[in-house]
């Protein structure tokens, strides 16, 4: 039930921040993973800290999916010291090299090279661990996706891509802006496996997920995963939405919610009583207001701090 | 220089099996032993050669000419555990691949709140003189000068070249290591075994009491050329070397300009938002009441490096427009 109560958290987290932005609570940029629950802990239940993940700017999923506290990241995105990241880097820099996130990132595409390194570093120091790097189907027209992908196929890097397509860049509709409708094709001029998943599905998520980092483990080098989704609060808080169909939101969100589903699938064959569903969604509420309350009464940073950690050494 | 490049990458791989080494052409084809060909290439230069018959096809690397891609996985490897010395083959290339250095390497470490090192470090050739033209020529290094989180060195002999770069590689923050392509075939006497230039210091090369030349790289032969004309002419001119642009040893220019109260500061690069004009501003800032002059700038053209030979000659700062530089001082 761990993957139920990750997915349930995720989904809470982020309700929780749109909330807050609403009521003037919080700053800053906040792109929301509610709707991608399954791609991140459909992932995300086959590795163990030796295992890095990279990020995107929608990276709250991933972060609690890999383990990261909900109350340092809550911290983080009040800007308090008590911040998993002493509140320097806020929503799109979240990272806990700990639990083997190395960040969530600003920049789309970024990550992907990043990825291909920590994998490197694993091949290199033969960890025995495999690097997973999440994006968006945007990012996928970006150069470090073509380059990063190229160079981990050519070295047979232990790297799973997770290209998480929710449909739109921003604000732009993908048929707008990309040639194919698979992002997974983009796989076969880097000789790379592939596969696709319904990222509404934690079921199709995990399985395929766990092959392709079987795969990766077992040294038989990368796979571009490509996970079909949506997200539900659109780009980021505040999105006015209005290049999207009320009607085609609606669909997805109550029709292939992945809690939903999961929820459904595990009552009807029996794994798991609605009774005990019931009390993870309330106890991932509480947990959630917990780390609010916590957040909101820590102390900000000293001021001091503004010049620390730009240099090992200075 | 080469060679004491060469011997500072086999010293550091010797000393730390996390050490790697990745860029175009490193091993260069190498490691074809079915076809006889152990050793290639090794790199533009050649500064690579033999590292990967020591090391191996796992810690030497030849990349696809992808300069974004590896650069950004060097990046991923140096926070996840190896020390990469990564070869950006001529700076030049940073207009394709400057995200990692910019908005990675630079700032992972403040952005996750001190919870990451990323000891990497980028070899890149800088300078004009091989008649390489305006993509080949650069010296960029005033734009990684000004990204917080990145140091810059410029060794100006293959002795520093050596030290600097050993404590490059041992840095653990990231680090651009430029290699003025003039100076890649110059000789000099090289310290033996494992020989550490400490980042930051600036080295005062010739001493004197009339003015002060600064320069670094390339133009560290240029000032020492316009000192012994100058000497000539009975003007004491003390040469200081920066050796390194950030850390910049800001108290090492306040000190040589306290001792002879002008300045004259030499730079390949362009003049717009460059070295000459931080030192320049260093010293009205810092020094102004130490100053019995302007200070005077002796760059690069705001201009590209051209390719004819009489008109790359007539960019690059010479030794004489050094000394009428000084000459107007009076």
């Amino acid at each position: 039930m761990d993957v139920y109560r990750q997915m349930r958290t995720i989904r809470v987290f982020e309700e929780k921040l749109s909330e807050l932005v609403m009521a003037g609570k919080l700053a800053g940029f906040l792109h929301l993973y509610a709707g991608e629950e399954a791609v991140a802990v459909g992932v995300c239940a086959h590795l163990t800290d030796r295992d890095v993940v990279n990020s995107t700017h929608r990276g709250h999923g991933h972060c609690i999916a890999k383990g990261v506290d909900v109350g340092g990241m809550m911290a983080e995105l009040f800007g308090r010291r008590t911040g998993i990241c002493k509140g320097k880097g806020g929503s799109m820099h979240i990272a806990d090299l700990d639990h083997g996130m190395l960040g969530a990132n600003g920049i789309v595409g970024a990550g992907i090279p990043l990825t291909a390194g920590a994998a490197l570093t694993a091949q290199v120091k033969q960890t025995g661990g495999v690097a997973v790097g999440f994006f968006g189907d945007g990012a996928t027209n970006q150069g470090q996706f073509h380059e990063a992908l190229n160079l981990a196929a050519v070295w047979k890097l232990p790297a799973v891509f997770v290209a998480e397509n929710n449909g739109y860049g921003e604000a732009t509709p993908m048929e707008f802006v990309t040639p194919v409708r698979d992002l997974a094709v983009r796989a076969t001029s880097y000789g790379m496996r592939s596969a696709i998943a319904d990222g509404m599905d934690f079921f199709d998520v995990y399985a395929k997920a766990g092959e392709a980092i079987a795969h990766a483990r077992q040294g038989g080098g990368p796979t571009l995963l490509e996970c079909k989704t949506y997200r539900y609060f659109g780009h980021y808080v505040g999105d006015p939405l209005t290049y999207r169909t009320k009607e085609e939101a609606d669909d997805w969100i109550q029709n292939r919610d992945p809690l939903k589903r999961f929820a459904e699938r595990v009552v009807r064959e029996g794994l798991v009583e609605a009774g005990n569903l019931e009390r993870i969604d309330r106890e991932a509420s509480e947990r959630i207001e917990a780390a609010v309350r916590a957040a909101e009464q820590a102390p900000f940073p000293d001021p001091a701090e503004l010049l620390t950690d730009v240099y090992v050494n200075r | 220089m080469v060679a004491a490049i060469n011997e500072a990458l086999h010293t550091a791989m010797r000393g730390d099996p996390d050490v790697i080494v990745l860029g175009e052409d490193v091993a260069g084809g190498g490691g074809r032993a079915d076809q006889g060909i152990e050793e290639a290439w090794g790199g533009i230069m050649g500064a690579t050669r033999g590292l990967l018959k020591a090391f191996g096809p796992a810690r030497v690397r030849d990349t696809p000419i992808s300069e974004m891609g590896f650069l950004g996985a060097a990046v991923g490897a140096a926070a996840t555990g190896l020390r990469p010395v990564a070869e950006l083959m001529f700076i030049d290339f940073i207009g394709v691949s400057l995200d990692p250095l910019l908005n990675q390497a630079a700032k992972l470490r403040y952005m996750f709140g001190g919870k990451v090192r990323v000891p990497l470090t980028v070899r890149t050739s800088v300078g004009a003189g091989l008649r390489s033209a305006a993509q080949h020529s650069q010296s960029l290094w005033n734009i990684t000068t000004g990204i917080p989180g990145l140091k810059t060195v410029v060794p100006s002999t293959p002795a520093d070249a050596k030290g600097l770069l050993l404590a490059a590689i041992r840095d653990d923050d990231p680090v651009v290591f430029c290699e003025p392509k003039s100076l890649m075939f110059v000789s000099g006497d090289v310290p033996e075994g494992d020989y550490v230039v400490p980042i930051g210091k600036a080295n005062v090369v010739r001493a004197g009491s009339d003015v002060s030349l600064v320069g670094f790289g390339r133009t560290v032969q240029t000032a020492l050329e316009a000192a012994d004309a100058l000497a000539r002419e009975g003007t004491s001119a003390e040469v200081l070397d920066l050796r390194s642009l950030q850390p910049l040893d800001e108290e090492a220019i306040l000190a040589t300009l306290a001792r002879t109260g002008r300045l004259v500061v030499v730079d390949e690069g362009t003049p717009r938002c460059g070295i000459a004009s931080d030192v320049a501003a260093l010293c009205v800032d810092r020094g102004f009441d130490l100053l019995n002059g302007p200070v005077k700038r002796v760059t690069a053209p705001h201009a590209p490096v051209p390719f004819s030979p009489v008109l790359e000659d007539a960019y690059m700062p010479t030794a004489a427009r050094v000394i009428a530089a000084v000459h107007e001082l009076g």
